[in-house]
């Protein structure tokens, strides 16, 4: 079975608007993958669509994640086989505790009829959040609910740590992020780096690339994959800005 | 949202309690109402003269009652009162042993777990199955300091002169068109009495079950808690789930004397063919406290405004209430504060949830007159609908006269995104669970004021409510 995240020709539309236009990607196991790309080029489309939100619709193509199908699961089966998605806007849960739904969450990845081991779920919880330099009151607090921007990214990191995905999705996690947060949440993510697991970290800026230092960097524009390198075209971009690519493209 | 998951998710009932056993009744008042019926019902209880003139006089005021229907539900005129059942009873008395209570009887309350919490945390048990009490208990050490905990038959047969003087002073028979129906026909519920500065630590707890179709169940409970004294008094309510309808129409009274406190814990369970008409109210005296907690789930229309009267300077009211309406069920709840004393001060908060066609209704009544001073009410309702074709209404009716009171007043209604779910099920949460977890959230607060045990079950119902078959 192959050990990767499998993209091949997606085509996804919102509200009959294509969006993806035949999206190749291959981010296997242990690898950081980049994707860049100016405003609307349909980066946060992809994040959605991989995680099954309903109000796209996948035209054509197909995604196989370690040799499943993920078209074929439903949104929490995707996140229980091992998908995550980091939000670039968390939403609020009221009333509902972070211990709580983090409890939720690993519950439902257990048999039925087993029970999450309470005191070992704390111990493990309260380490990492010790690494994301995360209060401990912080548990008791409803998801999200009156969080900063900073805090909400950190949340999500916590989760990810916790659920400990084969493929994380990091969708411009750093967006509305300061300096400190960003290192705090880069080297969250760094820690979580390791040959079973590979990631996809959408972003518009190279900064947080200074900071989680990706093996390959594409370019998405108007729903492709135009251009793929090393993370030396980070830094091209960050200097050239996108046009020299898109000039180049509509120049074809 | 997936409508398939929440349509699978309406229509759910509370399988723990749908199960019923075959009819075997000793006394059977038989169909529809009239004078004889209440002759039937006093001559099998051997009651006084003066309670069967009482029940005949109500009779008549509930003859004379239009239906409330100028402002309730049009679903009230779906009663039939010529096909419904008003006693029905194996002619048992209340034990004090679970031993030896009938068998089927038994079978029915372990089965909804009675015994078992009475053991665990409870003060005192009376279970009652259609009209009468089968097992009535309360710990001795209570009994010795002169706690009273009986069914209503035996506390008027056994305290009449404690019984008399409070029974229908706190809502009198022509309060509303149920109260008098279930004046005239009243059986079962509790009768408790705590003197003067006794605390009961553990709850008193009484369970309600109606196991016959067609059948009223027409309880009757009043509470005088004396000087300084304090209990929390719980019900719950199940029926199986019949095709037709079922009445439940309960009279309960409070008293609250100078420094006394009473919490009243309700978590109703329903099914719902069930038309729950009951009339709450509690009177407090001075520096008394009386608090309704309050939790609706399941029935076909429940209408029920538990109130308090502030009759004693610096009295207490409060209402805490959790309304659930799934498919085919209208919760219409509220509050009633009543302020008759200087310086009282009432609270109430509410919160509903209405899901698939469920629809929720707030009818609240604050009264503050003129000549009073410093007066304070509170008042905080919630509505959390979970589709677009839920429907919630609010009615708050505060009248304030006069300018030294204070009170204010909160509503909102809010909607679980579908981004919400979304983000819920991409964390490994299947679409019910995350409906469940989003609806728990939401009345969190209100939950923590039930003692644990309950709180527990309460979160249980909810669960199954929501989350039903889906997977």
């Amino acid at each position: 079975m192959s050990q990767t995240l499998n993209i091949q020709n997606l085509h996804a539309s919102v509200d009959g608007n294509e969006i993806l236009k035949g999206l190749d990607l291959e981010v296997p196991k242990g690898e950081v993958h980049a994707i860049m790309g100016p405003n609307g080029s349909g980066k946060s489309t992809l994040s959605k669509v991989l995680a099954g939100h309903e109000d796209y619709e996948v035209t054509d193509g197909q995604v196989m994640m370690d040799g499943i199908d993920l078209m074929d699961l439903e949104i929490d089966e995707r996140s229980r086989e091992g998908l995550f998605l980091a939000f670039q806007y968390p939403h609020e849960i009221p009333g509902v505790s972070n211990a709580n739904f983090l409890r939720a969450a690993l519950q439902a990845r257990l048999p039925k009829g087993e029970e999450i081991d309470a005191v070992g779920f704390y111990k493990e919880m309260y380490a990492k959040m010790d690494a994301l330099s995360m209060d401990r009151k912080f548990t008791g607090r409803a998801v999200n609910d009156g969080f900063s921007g900073g805090e909400k990214k950190r949340n999500e990191i916590l989760q990810m740590m916790m659920l400990e995905p084969s493929y994380a999705i990091l969708d411009e996690t750093d967006s509305g992020l300061d300096i400190d947060a960003l290192k705090i949440v880069a080297e969250g993510v760094n820690r979580m780096r390791c040959p079973e697991r590979g990631f996809l970290v959408i972003t518009h800026y190279q900064r947080l690339l200074d900071y989680i230092v990706p093996d390959v960097v594409h370019v998405l524009f108007d729903g492709k994959i135009i251009k793929t390198g090393g993370k030396e075209l980070a830094h091209e971009l960050e200097e050239k800005g996108y046009d020299w690519l898109t000039n180049e493209l509509v120049a074809v | 949202m997936a409508d398939s998951a929440t349509l699978e998710a309406v229509n759910i009932d509370n399988e723990a309690g749908n199960f019923t056993y075959p009819e075997d009744y000793e006394y059977d008042a038989g169909y529809g109402l009239t004078p004889d019926t209440i002759d039937y019902i006093s001559d099998i209880k051997k009651e006084a003269d003066w309670i069967r003139e009482f029940r005949h006089k109500a009779l008549k005021i509930f003859n004379k009652k239009p239906m409330p229907t100028h402002w309730a539900s049009k679903d009230l005129e779906n009663i039939v009162f010529d096909n419904i059942r008003y006693y029905l009873s194996k002619g048992q008395k209340p034990t004090r042993s679970w031993d030896e209570v009938p068998d089927d009887v038994k079978e029915t309350f372990e089965r909804l777990g009675i015994p078992e919490k009475e053991r665990k945390f409870l003060a005192g048990v009376e279970a009652q199955f259609d009209s009468e009490a089968a097992y009535s208990n309360v710990k001795e050490s209570l009994e010795k300091e002169g706690v009273i905990f009986v069914n209503s038959t035996e506390g008027l047969r056994e305290h009449p002169e404690l019984f008399k003087k409070w029974f229908g002073k706190v809502i009198p028979t022509g309060d509303n068109k149920f109260s008098a129906l279930n004046s005239a026909v009243f059986s079962g519920g509790s009768f408790i009495y705590v003197p003067p500065g006794v605390k009961v630590a553990h709850p008193l707890q009484a369970y309600f079950r109606i196991n016959a179709e067609n059948f009223g169940q027409f309880e009757r409970t009043l509470i005088i808690v004396d000087e300084g004294a304090e209990v929390t008094y719980m019900e719950g309510c199940t029926a199986p789930k019949f095709e037709t309808a079922t009445l439940h129409s309960a009279v309960v009274e409070l008293v609250a004397m100078k420094d006394a406190k009473i919490q009243y814990i309700t978590v109703q369970n329903w099914s719902n063919n069930v038309f729950n008409l009951v009339t709450k109210r509690g009177m407090a005296h001075e520096n008394a406290e009386i608090r309704w907690i309050d939790c609706n789930i399941g029935s076909r229309l429940t209408m029920k405004y538990p109130g308090v009267i502030m009759k004693g300077r610096k009295a207490r009211g409060e209402v805490i209430s959790i309304a659930l309406a799934n498919d085919g069920q209208h919760q219409d709840t509220g509050a009633k504060m009543i302020h008759a004393a200087d310086e009282t001060t009432s609270n109430v908060v509410s919160k509903s949830i209405s899901v698939g066609e469920g629809r929720s209704t707030y009818r609240g009544q604050v009264h503050i007159p003129k000549h009073l001073k410093g007066c304070k009410n509170n008042t905080e309702c919630d509505a959390l609908l979970i589709n677009s074709n839920s429907r919630t209404d609010t009615y708050p009716a505060i009248t304030v006269r006069g300018n030294q009171h204070a009170t204010q007043h909160e509503a909102s209604v809010s909607q679980v995104s579908e981004d919400q779910i979304f983000y819920m099920q991409q964390r490994g949460l299947s679409e019910g669970e995350a409906m469940s977890l989003s609806v728990n959230g939401f009345v969190n607060d209100l939950v923590r004021e039930f003692p644990m045990e309950y709180s527990v079950e309460l979160k249980r119902l909810i669960d199954m409510e929501m989350e039903g078959s889906v997977g």
